[in-house]
């Protein structure tokens, strides 16, 4: 016998009041705030004057080079990335060794903050591991070629120590749905190795590997910390400004501060939607 | 030949990986001139802020877990039970501190909860420990609800709860007595991911002005020279630590426990 579904439907729905609770005080409530301020004046009448107070050079100067940095380090992370994960699950190495890698992965891809900054100081520094080693063995002095770890290079090859282990934790299943009979069917056929991918496994990875591309690039987009590690506030990327506004108010105007955050959470928000829609495609053929 | 460009491919990107590491160890060491020593890492205990922030952070951290345990278990739980349709809704929601970036959420704590809003929290002491417990809690959302649901899956919910239910036990003993224990597995491995979180967290508590383990770790960075390498190396000993208890936890959760 059903019960009368009228009675026990409201009970249904009180046990997750507590979740709803937190998750909209604690997650949309702060996150409306910002973007509805965004189009608010001070006095709280609708206005598009903070975006467009987005557009002076400083500012869109310095989106210009947090995208730059995001995507260098996306597209290296996932090249590095697939080409380690490639020779792990299809270039005929012991088997032993992808256990341990995808835990090391684990961990990296979780290392990133404050110590990564001082990891790699210590590394390629002006006194680093192996700046000093360049310098004093092969004769090779970094600073006159030119880098400097609080860089556009230096800060993209930090963020590539948790870039290229993301890469691998999510590509590998992915090279492991390829199918042995697709190689095999291709062989029939009379594909070359290289027919092979560019005809049959690329495709088949290209939604992916174009979603992974866009998850490291709102990862590395969002990274606050890493930055001022590293940088101070020398370098002017969209995180390290925000972080200065809220600190210190140093635009002058908190509502262009929400407009700076707002334009991040754009950003990554386009970016992660690249990415559920990617993923979506490619598991009708990677399950 | 193949094989060939595989070793390269690993080589090349493991050294990558394994030289910032003994790079930050190597540095660690060499405050004395000459020789190696541990006297950064001496410096670094027996400097005072050193125990208070990381004690600090490790409260939050236990804070944090508890507050998510008693979030999601329930909650997972529930919508396994009576709600299934609600899944996805509910896990598009917890990934969502994934999408914003912390720095933004925290943004939005201190313009909504400050000192003349309805709710300010930001205006105490204990008012913004509370808030950064919520903002961690925030942050280790999408690990723990996956990991608690994960955990769900493997047990059989329903004839657990009918089978307690017909014992005459109501929710609480359901859950605490029944549920909990049969997830115990995966609620610990999303332990050891939220204080791993909490622990390098620096973006939050810098600007709540909160005494944590993350803004000591970059002022110390902004000032010294050695004892920075010292403390990247204890993160990273903590970190490796809490991830490596997680992945030896799920491995023994793979044996599905399953009700007699």
């Amino acid at each position: 016998m059903p019960a009368p579904p009228l009675r026990r439907l409201p009970l249904h729905w009180l046990g997750i009041v507590p979740f709803a609770a937190f998750v909209l005080l604690f997650l949309i409530l702060p996150t409306m705030k910002i973007v509805i301020g965004a189009f608010q004046t001070p006095d709280g009448s609708l206005t598009l004057a903070n975006v467009a107070g987005l557009f002076t050079s400083s500012i869109l100067a310095a989106y210009w080079i947090s995208i730059k940095i995001s995507f260098a380090s996306a597209i290296l992370g996932c090249l590095i990335g697939f080409a380690m994960a490639a020779a792990v699950v299809l270039g005929g190495l012991p088997r032993t060794i992808r256990g341990p890698l995808l835990t090391f992965s684990g961990v990296a891809s979780n290392f990133a903050g404050v110590p990564l900054a001082f990891a790699f100081l210590a590394t390629l520094g002006p006194v680093g591991l192996v700046t000093v080693f360049l310098r004093s063995e092969l004769g090779i002095d970094l600073r006159l070629l030119g880098f400097n770890i609080l860089s556009f290079w230096g800060l993209t090859i930090t963020y590539l120590f948790f870039q290229i282990p993301l890469m691998i934790l999510i590509i590998t299943p992915a090279l492991d749905g390829l199918k042995r009979e697709w190689r095999e069917a291709a062989s029939i056929l009379g594909a070359t190795n290289a027919q092979y991918w560019r005809l049959v496994a690329f495709p088949i990875l290209l939604p992916s590997l174009l979603g992974t591309l866009a998850l490291l690039f709102a990862n590395a987009f969002g990274a606050v910390a890493t930055a001022i590690a590293l940088t101070g506030s020398s370098l002017n990327i969209v995180p390290i400004l925000l972080f200065a506004q809220i600190r210190g108010d140093v635009l002058g105007d908190p509502h262009l501060g929400y407009a700076l955050a707002f334009g991040m959470i754009v950003v990554t928000g386009i970016a992660n939607a690249i990415y559920i829609w990617l993923r979506a495609r490619s598991e009708r053929w990677l399950k | 030949m193949k094989r060939l460009w595989a070793w390269a491919a690993l080589i090349i990107g493991l050294l990558y990986f394994i030289l910032p590491l003994v790079g930050m160890t190597n540095f660690s060491l060499k405050m004395r001139r000459g020789e190696y020593s541990f006297d950064a890492y001496a410096k670094v205990f027996a400097d005072s802020r050193f125990h208070e922030t990381f004690s600090y952070s490790v409260w939050m951290a236990v804070l944090t877990i508890l507050f998510g345990v008693f979030l999601v278990v329930p909650t997972a739980y529930w919508v396994r039970l009576k709600l299934p349709f609600l899944r996805p809704y509910i896990e598009f929601v917890t990934l969502l501190p994934l999408v914003i970036p912390a720095i933004v959420i925290v943004f939005g704590y201190i313009r909504l909860y400050n000192t003349s809003s309805w709710l300010p929290l930001t205006g105490s002491y204990i008012g913004t420990d509370i808030l950064l417990v919520f903002g961690y809690a925030t942050l280790s959302l999408p690990y723990m609800y996956r990991a608690v649901d994960t955990g769900l899956r493997t047990i059989d919910v329903t004839t657990l709860t009918e089978a307690a239910q017909s014992l005459g036990a109501g929710w609480v003993t359901i859950i605490g007595r029944i549920i909990l224990p049969n997830v115990t597995v995966a609620v610990m491995s999303g332990a050891f991911v939220t204080f791993a979180i909490v622990m390098g967290e620096f973006t939050m508590a810098a600007l709540l002005n909160k005494p944590a383990f993350g803004p000591y770790m970059q002022l110390l960075g902004a000032n010294r020279a050695y004892e920075p390498a010292a403390l990247a190396v204890i993160a990273f000993v903590i970190t490796w630590a809490c991830l490596g208890l997680m992945q030896l936890v799920s491995k023994l959760q793979k044996t599905p426990q399953r009700p007699v």
